[in-house]
Order: structure tokens, then sequence, then C-alpha cells
């Protein structure tokens, strides 16, 4: 399958003081053309910074410490983002790879009008625009996405309009130049739940029509149910389980997988208690040196809590990070 | 800016170690030292002053700093290290007054306001936004202009001054202290109007108000000392800093040491309290820190 | 929009009667007697009462500041006792005056403060930063005459120079204007810039952490514009506010430093009022000054609703 972007070990890292403290390791992924990948894991296991990495969008003091990420651009040239300069990447973003933020709300500048903030998206990339074109396809992309009164919009300022029209403006302008490659990080969370359906469909819909991949980033597996064909399981900076979505909702491998999804189904099954993966996610520098999950896993057993297990392939495309499915100690 | 000033409120209330955090900060300090310095100088002028600080020696006139004199002296043949020493005692004595003034007037105006409502506090509000409708320095010009020039005056119209900034803190406090339960608790026991104000509003407000009197202070000295250099403030002899550097620009260029020791010590006095309130703002608020 | 302002101005009515009366009433409080002051030892009763029928001191309280505030209105703040000149015209010359010093020292201060806040900003806790911050609490923490002071002080000793005494016009002589009023903008520039700075720092650095900032960055912005279009126009709210402040330090600021460099603005015309008890020329510059500083306040609040759409005009 025809790859739009692969990545290969990335590493990020902080500064605490003078001290380098790694946030992700290892983490390697691969998207094909008009796919979905989806990313999922609790807050704070590195999903949101491998998408900023991407884009060069870290904010001080993270830094990536290694590790490489083709992406294949539009004009089938083959680029590593991790280490593209500044100038080229600002013609990357945007145009090629773009984004969609968790907070729509508080993504838009306050005091620019909707109409504004597309024509500068435009602009930035389309610079000899007529006022009449970038207003064709401020008004074409609001209609994609199902904005009423699209006229109207255009003149408002963000706080205007209420979240869930925000943030159809926030995809709107993130596919307004036909990107290869859109990455939503939590696009659905501040939503309603009702509208959060709305939006998802409409991504899904857009993937196809715009000849698009996507990359979901997400703690719900419900919107990975929805929208991705291929699952990644972020823990603790690393990777934990990697699958096609239904062989991953059918079998999972990893326990904290399986803590997961015994979360949903709490919420949605006939259960009345509702299931929690007990404890909390080890924050960067904290992490052991043997099993990350093993503190809060249940079947944690001697090797467990002295090394580290490698991402094995359990079953073929089923990658999984654990001592029940493998041997194999990581190096 | 209300809520803020509450978050800060509680903090100092309960207390929060914030002076050892201040001091582990070493800009906190620096300010604290600074004060310090000001403070002991002040508290023990007598004793660090080497001569009498109206003493006039006509053979000694403007004689460069040296082991005899160590700031020199000035045109009168006065020894300028002590007068500055008794400057600070000036500079101190009359921006604790006068903060004690707007502090105490301001206090029972926002309380009154705060607590009363409705025509009480309109009619408080009103004056208080009259008073801040002035550029302050001006006001305080004007009512020593009236009132004629002296210490007392001096301390009377910068207090004046200052009265709105206290009233307006301690009625924002008294206003977020009523909105919570017990208030409504200490009225159902049936606790009459002052009990209630005296027994919980004031223990409440009192620490946003601390803060403000810290910054009103370094403002009070900073506004003695101008007013003294405009000649309406501190009359001579009286060493106070802001004369002391106004009479040397007389003699400046054969004796610069008369500008340089006083301005020294106002830039000095006013940085200290700048550097601790940035550490203290810090402290406070550590997301703010940038 | 429009109905805004109308309010606002119909707002200032009641501030502006207080601030009259405020001033009229601590002008009663002058200890002694004006006319004995402005008789001295030539007091007869007859000449005594011919002064207080000139004054309109012999009539009640309430007619006084009726017939004072009436004159006001139309532009008459009375005469001089020393003098016999009217006071208006003089307060008008001298605002200008006053107003072009404000207005340089303005300039100096943006001109400082602008680019070195921002920069300090983006290059945050490098060496520029750590200087900056410096030179930034140097210029809150100097006050205006020490600082003129020193100044004075140091360019006469190292280069000799003494700043003109004798005050040319703009309109004399623009150049010759330019030398006089360069060294007083430059002191009251420089404290006024110690505060812009540190707020443009601090509330850039804030709009710097919002996500809309890495959203535009994710557009393709190019970093000028992501830090002058969007980040600076944002940090801009609270420093109007911050300068609106200012403008009251900065008329106090330039009473001082008239003073020092002999300027003969409204300052310097106040100070004069003031050491000579020429009570006229006391009330009827402390109005006009609490006016314009009003005025100003009202300006700055309405540019508010320019930069800021999200302030409602209700």
């Amino acid at each position: 399958m025809e790859h739009v972007l692969e990545i290969t070990d990335l590493k990020i890292s902080t500064l605490r003081g003078k001290e380098t403290v790694p946030l992700l390791d290892k983490v390697s992924l691969k998207v094909g053309r008009q796919q979905c990948l989806g990313i999922v894991g609790e807050s704070g296991c590195g999903k949101s910074i491998t998408a900023s990495a991407l884009l060069q969008l870290l904010p001080y003091p993270l830094s990536v410490t290694g590790g490489s990420a083709f992406f294949t651009a539009s004009s089938q040239a083959r680029m590593d983002l991790l280490t593209l300069p500044p100038k080229l990447m600002r013609g990357i973003r945007g145009r090629e790879i773009a984004m969609i933020f968790q907070e729509p709300m508080t993504s838009l500048d306050p005091i620019f009008t909707i109409q504004q903030q597309m024509f500068e998206a435009l602009h930035f990339h389309y610079p000899h625009m007529t006022h009449a074109d970038r207003m064709d396809k401020s008004l074409s992309m609001l209609r994609k996405v199902n904005i009423p009164r699209p006229e109207q919009t255009l003149a408002s300022y963000p706080h205007q309009l209420s979240g869930g029209q925000l943030q159809r403006i926030m995809i709107a302008i993130a596919l307004m130049n036909n990107p290869r490659l859109l990455i939503a990080d939590e696009p659905t969370t501040a939503l309603d739940v009702t509208i959060q359906m709305q939006i998802l469909e409409l991504m899904n819909e857009l993937k196809e029509t715009n000849d698009a991949s996507v990359i979901m980033i997400t703690h719900d597996l419900g919107v990975i149910a929805e929208t991705s064909q291929h699952v990644a399981v972020f823990y603790a900076g690393h990777i934990v389980e990697e699958a096609p979505v239904n062989e991953l909702f059918h079998h999972p491998q990893h326990p904290y997988t399986k803590g997961l999804l015994q979360s949903i189904s709490s919420l949605t099954g006939d259960s009345r208690q509702l299931y929690a993966i007990p404890g909390i996610v080890p924050p960067g520098g904290s992490w052991a040196a043997h099993c990350r999950f093993a503190a809060r896993c249940s079947h944690a057993s001697g090797r467990c809590l002295t090394d580290m297990p490698a991402l094995t392939e359990a079953a073929p495309g089923h990658f999984c990070r654990c001592f029940l499915h493998s041997q194999e100690v990581e190096a | 800016m209300t809520s803020k000033e509450h978050i800060i409120g509680r903090r100092l209330s309960r207390g929060d170690g914030l002076l050892k955090q201040l001091w582990q900060d070493p800009l906190g300090r620096a300010g604290f030292l600074g004060i310090a310095l000001i403070i002991l100088l002040a508290v023990f002028a007598p004793l660090i002053a080497r001569y009498d600080v109206a003493q006039i020696n006509a053979r000694s006139r403007l004689a460069a700093p040296s082991i005899t004199y160590w700031f020199g002296t000035d045109n009168f043949g006065r020894d300028i290290f002590s007068r500055i020493i008794y400057g600070a005692r000036v500079s101190l004595i009359v921006g604790l007054v006068s903060v004690g003034i707007a502090a105490g007037i301001g206090y029972l105006f926002g309380l009154a306001a705060g607590y009363f409502e409705g025509r009480v506090e309109s009619a408080i509000m009103m004056l208080m936004d009259i008073i801040f409708a002035f550029p302050s320095i001006l006001l305080a010009l004007l009512i020593v202009a009236v009132l004629g020039t002296s210490v007392v005056n001096t301390m009377i119209a910068i207090g004046i001054v200052n009265i709105p900034v206290f009233a307006r803190t301690v009625r924002a406090s008294v206003k977020a202290v009523k909105g919570t339960d017990y208030i409504a608790n200490a009225r159902s026991v049936g606790l009459k109007n002052g009990a209630i104000l005296l027994r919980h509003i004031t223990p409440n407000a009192l620490a946003p108000f601390t803060v403000q009197a810290t910054l009103a202070l370094s403002g009070a000295i900073l506004t003695e000392a101008t007013m003294s250099f405009l000649g309406l403030g501190i009359q001579p002899p009286s060493p106070s800093w802001g004369s002391m550097l106004s009479e040397a620009r007389t003699y400046m260029e054969i004796a610069p040491w008369m500008v340089v020791f006083p301005a020294l010590f106002i830039i000095l006095t006013i940085l200290s309290f700048n550097i601790l309130g940035d550490a203290l703002r810090d402290a406070l608020d550590p997301k703010l820190k940038l | 929009m429009k109905n805004y302002i109308i309010r606002r101005v119909l707002m200032l009515v009641p501030i502006l009667l207080g601030i009259s009366i405020a001033i009229f009433l601590i002008m009663q409080l002058i200890p002694g007697d004006v006319v004995s002051g402005i008789l001295g030892i030539e007091e007869t009763p007859e000449l005594r009462a011919m002064w207080e029928k000139k004054l309109g001191i012999d009539r009640p309280l309430v007619t006084q500041y009726l017939s004072w505030i009436g004159g006001v209105v139309r532009g008459d703040f009375g005469e001089s006792f020393r003098t016999g000149a009217k006071v208006f015209p003089e307060i008008l010359w001298r605002f200008s005056i006053s107003a072009e010093l404000a207005i340089l020292a303005c300039v100096v201060a943006w001109l400082i403060a602008f680019p070195l806040g921002i920069l300090s900003a983006l290059k945050r806790n490098s060496v520029i930063d750590r200087n900056v911050r410096v030179l930034a609490l140097l210029g809150v923490s100097v006050p205006g005459f020490a600082f003129a002071t020193l100044l004075i002080l140091f360019m006469a000793l190292v280069f000799g120079y003494y700043p003109p005494i004798k005050y040319v016009s703009l309109l004399e002589n623009p150049l010759k204007n330019l030398e006089i009023m360069i060294f007083p903008a430059i002191v009251l520039g420089s404290s006024m810039a110690g505060s812009v700075m540190r707020m443009t720092r601090s509330s850039l650095l804030e709009v710097l952490r919002q996500d809309f900032i890495k959203a535009v960055r994710a557009t393709g912005a190019p970093e000028r514009v992501t830090i002058m279009r969007h980040a600076f126009r944002n940090a801009s709210i609270p420093i109007v506010t911050l300068v609106g402040m200012q403008i009251g330090i900065l008329m106090g600021g330039t009473v001082v430093i008239e003073q020092i460099f002999s300027i003969p603005g409204l300052g310097q015309y106040l100070l004069t009022g003031i050491f000579q008890r020429d009570f006229p020329i006391v009330q009827g510059t402390v109005l006009f000054m609490a006016v314009i500083y009003v005025l100003i306040n009202l300006l700055v609040d309405i540019l508010y609703t320019y930069i800021d759409p999200r302030i409602t005009y209700s």
C-alpha cells in the first residue's frame, strides 16, 4: 500500500532545568493513502505532541530528539518533516498537511472575522488569488461543512458562533487548500454528543471527496470505531498495541487496550457499574525501565517488573507490547 | 481583578510559606534586603548618623566625599551622609502615615459601600471615582497648594489621593465574602450587622488589603520625594531626599555628589519595592511567571 | 456603536460636574483671607469691600460656584490675581506646549518599548531578554526627576552641554524647539517605556501560549504575520489599558519635567500659580488638566472597542 506518511522511531523530549527528559520514544507509524489512522490513549500519553512534532509546532521547551517522519507530498517529493527547513515547512503547513484542534472556541483568533481568517489561510499559499475567487472558495467550503447562511457567518467574529459551528469552520479552513493529510487532535472532545457525530461523519465524507488521509487523535475508542481503519494505542510515551480497527476491537491483546474497551462498554452496555482502569498515567521523567503499564496491570508478574517487553507481532498485522503474548525483551 | 485579589488574599491569609518562598527567590531576597536596609537606616538614624543634620559648617562647604564626610557636604557644609540617613526616616514616616490615612479612611468607605449597598454605596463610589478622575500628583499638589506646605499637609495630600484604591479593594472583598454561606449563617443565628462586619468580613478583607498597602507605600514615598523636589512637600532644613536633590541642582557641576547620593537612595528604595513586588506576584501566581 | 459613544459621553457629565465641585470646594479651604493676601498692608475697609465685590466672594457659595462654572463653560476661567490677564487663553497656549512634550514622550516611549518588549518575549530567557528586563525594571524604578537631574549632570560633566533655557516655539524654529524638547521627552518617555515594555512582554507571552497562535501557524502563516498580525494585535488590548492609565502619570510627569527643563507648559503654569498663591490659575489649570485626563480615558475606552470586537456596547 502507498503510504503518505512514515514515522520511524520518533523521540520527543523536554527540558527540566538542565536535564533532558523523554516524553515519547520509539514511535513508528504509517499512514496509508485515503486511510484514517487512529491514535488512542489517555491524556498525557504523547498523542498530541506527536501531532505537533509533525508540523514542527512543539511548544518550548519540547523538541524532537530522534527519528524521522517521511511525508510524500502531492508533487510526489518525499521529505523528512522533522528536519525540514522552516521556510519549506511553512509551505507544507495548511497546504499539504492541515490540522484541527481540540478547542474550537479558542483556536480561532478572537479579533478577526471568519472571512479575514479564511482569506488569510488561502493567501499564505495562493497570494495572487483574486478577492472574488477567495470569496467563492470560502463560501463553497462553508457550504461543504454544512454551515447555514455562509455569507452571514463570514462576517461574524468567533465569539458570535457556537462551538459546533466553529469546529466546522476549523475543518473548512483546514481542508480549504486540499491537504494530503489532515491531523485531527481530539476534534470532537469539546462538543456536544449530537454535534460530535455530525462532525465525524463530515470528516469521513470529506476524506473521500478530497482524497485526503487522516490521523485521528482521541481518547475515545468510539471515535476510532467511527472513523479509523488502523489504530495505535499509546501509553506513557510509546505504542503498546497496534492493529487494524476490527482486529483491535474484537481481539484486543494488551491489558491496557482491554481496559479502555471495557470502560466504553461499561458506558454503553448493561452493567450498571462504571469501569475505570485504576491508577494514573505516569508522567514523563518517571517512567520505569520495565513495562510502563505494570503498575496498573492486574496481570503483572515477575518479568513485567524487571524487563521492558518489545512491540511484537501477536497476529498478522497486529502488534502488542506485552509479555503475555511474547517472550521478547526490548534491547 | 477581583478574583485575582481574592486568590492572593486567600494565599496570604493561609501564609503558605510565602515569606520563605520569597526569600528563596534571589530577586525577592534582594528586594527584602534593600527595604530592610532603608528601614534599619531610618530606625537607627541617630546611631548611624555622624553629624547633626542641621549643623551648618561654613569652613567645610561643598567638601568632596572623604573619610570625614563619606558622601561629601552640601552648600551649607552639612554632612550629606547623615542627611540621607535622616532622609530615610522622613521618607518612611511620611509614607507610612499617609498610607495609614488612606488605608483607614479607604477601609471604612469600602466596608460601608460593600456592606450597605444601595445609595450609600453609590454615593461613596461616586466620591471615589471623582478622586480617581484626577491624575494623582495633580490632586496632591492642589491640596498642598490650598493647605500650605508642611509635613502634615504633605501626608494628608498623599493620603487623600490614595483613598480610592483601598476603598475599591475592600469593597470588592466584602462583596465576595458576602456571597458566601457563612454570612447568611451568621445572620440566621441572629448576629447584628456590626458584629457580622467585625467578626467575619474584616479578617477576610484584610489580606488583599495588605498587598495593596505595600504597593501604596512605595507610591507614597515616590510622591513625597517628587513633591519635595518641587518645593511643595517637606521643607528645608528638614532632610528629604527630594528637596536635597532639588537644592543640589544649583551646585551640581562643582559638587556632583550632592546630586548623586540622594538620587541613588531614591532609586534604591523604589527599585527594592518594585523587585519585591515582582517576586510577590510570581510567588502568588506562578502561572504569571513567564 | 454610535449609541455607545453617546452614552459614554453622557456618563462623563456627572464625573466632570463632580470634579468641578471638588476643585471648587478644595479652593474654599484656603486658610486665611484671599483679600488680605492681595492687599497686604495697604488694606482699608473700602478697598476690602471693593475687592470682595470684584472677586464675588461676598455672595453665597452656591451662587459663587454657579457663576464660576457658568464662566468655565463659556471659556472664561477668570483672571490672574497678579497680572489681571485672562487665565483661559494662557492655559490654551501652554497646553499646546505640554501636549507637544507629551506626544514626543509617547513617541520615545513606544519606539523603545514595543520593539524591545516584543524581542524580549520572542527571545524569552535569552541574554537579550534578561537585559531588556533589567532595563524595564530601571525604567519603572527611576523617578523622572532623579533621571532628569542625573541626565543633566551627565551631559554637563561629560559633554559640557546644557539644555537651552530660553523656550522657542515649534513654529518659530522647529529645530531649536526639538533641541529643547528632546531631553525632557527622553526623560518622560523612558519612565513610561519601562512599564509598557513589561506589559508588552508579558501580554505577548500570554497570547503566544494560546491555542489560536498554534492554529494560525498550522495554516502556514509566516512568523512575521503570526507575531505582528495575530499575537501583537491581541496583546495590544491590555497594553492600551496601560497606556490609558499612564496618561495621568504623564501629566504629573510634565509638571515636574517642565519645571526642571524650564519649559513654559501647563505644569509650570500650575506651579507658578501655587507658589504665588494665584488661585484662579491653580483652579483653572487643575480643572483643565482633569478634564483632558477624563477625555483621553474616554478616547482610550472607545479605541478599545475598535481593537476588541468582543466588547459589547450594551
